[in-house]
């Protein structure tokens, strides 16, 4: 029962093929859980798309079963899409329109009464204010983008999609997007968002899927992703550079740098002996003497590129 | 029922419209005041009466039958295109509303649009020739189901449509010469007995037919036969477009 109540999408078995016979979507099986960021990743045609389409209703999946908020999507569709924002990849929107008139379009379309307070507060919040009534045609592609934020949240849903939402936009937008997020976050609503953009995830999500070739390969806490999968390195910059490794240090399979004047050495960060201090001790009795030292951990996108080229 | 949605797509749809007054209403208005200069005033008055009415005044239930079918077909049909062209019929089919309330509320705004433009077009034959109708709410339903018919048609149209060709290709190809050779601007009593028989297979015939009767109480056909094709013509594209959002078909892959 807890995790029917926290559970706000619950997908199962889910699967698509399209009518060219490309299978998008494998028997994916996920969980979203109410009030997270989610970050699904995956390369370009991975089925990121698919799988938010098919959950939104606008692709019809060919196996399984998706759950929004616990209504089915396909037998109580009303109540499933009535709980669901998106905002899609494309830049799509009406040209002739006014802000002020799509937007309260799209808030009619999802079956709410007019409330301009609602639309102006929104508006403000997303800097459209200024331009309620310009035509759309006229607005900057980083106002478009906004809009189509707006357009999504214009209905008060309790989750939010923002396919690949920052794909495209100068760095200025998309860290005020990311503080966007997060202040919807703060104000409960569900976040599911596809990127391409590693740091992205990185940045916003509390948990990440990555997806390939149609299948999820993996769902975890960002933090506990990055614990499990992230190496860390210890790299010594050495007083004087040596020509090669001393036979006595083979066993910490050291890295030496092109000119002699670097050690790295990779160890498991979660690991109960690090190695560290033998390493030390070793270089010591070796007459290795360095200068300074520091350590790195993997950043999500290595993490990631090592996951896709596993699955492939 | 999500009234507020059917609201919203409607009365965008009527927003459209005033946007586009010039091609919506105003150019409607002047190509049919030009059929009448030139078929009304010019040679009109060198043809002889058709069943005791002038040619100018047989011609005006015809002349607003052109206009109403085109005009239901491309509003209707422009109406759910363009979001298809866009791409914002995402938030269409994302949104917690039937397929007959979508069909329901763009059909309802094209048809409201013709029925509007039938009845300027009307007072404006009014300005060039004596118009008396006959039988004014058959005139109204005649009008209305047209309307309503059409506006179905071009909705499936819309959708079949992937390209703005095909678009235009039904009501240029299809609609206007069947309301042409349809007893528009004559009596099919004035053809051959072939041809007679032939343009009973023309489907405009009925409704230009009926709705000459509701003004002048004479008819190609009988009423009752205009009226029961008119209500099978919507019949069979309302099943048109329950098959279509059954199946999702150009919409949904």
């Amino acid at each position: 029962m807890v995790t029917l109540m926290q559970t706000i999408i619950a997908v199962s078995d889910l699967s698509k093929t399209y009518a060219s016979r490309f299978q998008a979507l494998k028997s994916v099986n996920l969980d979203i859980r109410r009030g997270e960021i989610f970050a699904l990743l995956g390369p370009n045609g991975a089925g990121k798309t698919t799988l938010i389409s098919i959950i939104c209703g606008i692709v019809t999946a060919s196996a399984g079963s998706v759950r929004v908020d616990g209504h089915d999507i396909v037998a109580d569709y009303r109540a499933a899409r009535a709980r669901i924002g998106l905002v899609p990849q494309e830049l799509t929107t009406d040209a002739f329109e006014s802000v002020w008139a799509t937007v309260s379009f799209s808030r009619g379309l999802f079956g709410k009464r007019a409330n301009p307070g609602y639309l102006e507060k929104l508006l403000r919040d997303l800097s459209l204010w200024d331009r309620k009534d310009s035509r759309i045609i006229t607005l900057s592609g980083g106002m478009k983008r906004r809009l189509l934020i707006a357009k999504a949240l214009s209905h008060e849903p309790d989750i939010l999609f923002l396919d690949e939402p920052t794909a495209g936009v100068d760095v200025n937008l998309r860290r005020d997007m990311w503080q966007l997020v997060r202040s919807l976050k703060a104000t409960g609503v569900t976040i599911i968002l596809t990127t391409h953009y590693i740091d992205e995830a990185e940045e916003m999500a509390d948990r990440i899927g990555v997806i390939s070739k149609g299948e999820i390969i993996l769902v975890e806490e960002k933090a506990e992703l990055m614990r499990k999968l992230g190496k860390k390195q210890l790299t010594l910059q050495l007083q004087t550079a040596v020509d090669r490794i001393p036979p006595a240090l083979a066993a910490y399979q050291l890295e030496l740098s092109s000119d002699g004047s670097e050690l790295t050495y990779t160890y498991d960060a979660q690991g109960e002996h690090t190695g560290i201090i033998a390493l030390l001790k070793a270089l010591n009795d070796a007459a290795i003497e360095f200068k300074d030292l520091h350590t790195t951990q993997s950043s999500l996108e290595e993490i990631f590129v090592s996951l896709v080229k596993d699955a492939k | 029922m999500n009234v507020q949605a059917m609201r919203a797509i409607y009365l965008f749809e009527m927003a459209r419209t005033r946007r586009t007054l010039l091609q919506s209403i105003v150019s409607p208005v002047i190509s049919t005041s030009l059929y009448f200069v030139v078929f009304g005033a010019a040679i009109g008055s060198r043809i002889a009466e058709i069943d005791g009415i002038s040619y100018g005044a047989f011609i005006v239930p015809g002349l607003i039958m052109l206009s109403l079918l085109t005009q239901s077909v491309s509003n209707a049909s422009f109406g759910i295109y363009f979001p298809k062209f866009t791409g914002t019929i995402y938030e269409l089919l994302s949104a917690p509303v039937s397929y007959l309330e979508i069909a329901a509320s763009y059909v309802g705004a094209a048809a409201t649009k013709s029925t509007i433009l039938g009845l300027i077009i009307l007072a404006t034959a009014g300005l060039f020739v004596p118009i008396h109708v006959a039988h004014p709410v058959w005139m109204l339903l005649f009008l209305v189901l047209t309307a309503v018919t059409f506006s179905l048609f071009g909705f499936i149209i819309g959708i079949w449509a992937d390209n703005f060709e095909k678009l235009q290709l039904v009501p240029l190809l299809i609609i206007t010469p069947l309301t042409f050779l349809g007893g528009s601007f004559y009596s099919i009593n004035m053809l051959p007995p072939i041809w007679q028989t032939i343009t009973l297979f023309n489907p405009v015939v009925y409704l230009v037919s009926g709705f000459r009767w509701s003004f002048y109480d004479v008819a190609d056909v009988s009423v009752g036969i205009s009226l029961a094709m008119t209500l099978l013509f919507l019949a069979v594209f309302l099943a048109i477009v329950a098959w279509i959002f059954k199946t999702g078909y150009r919409l949904k892959s």
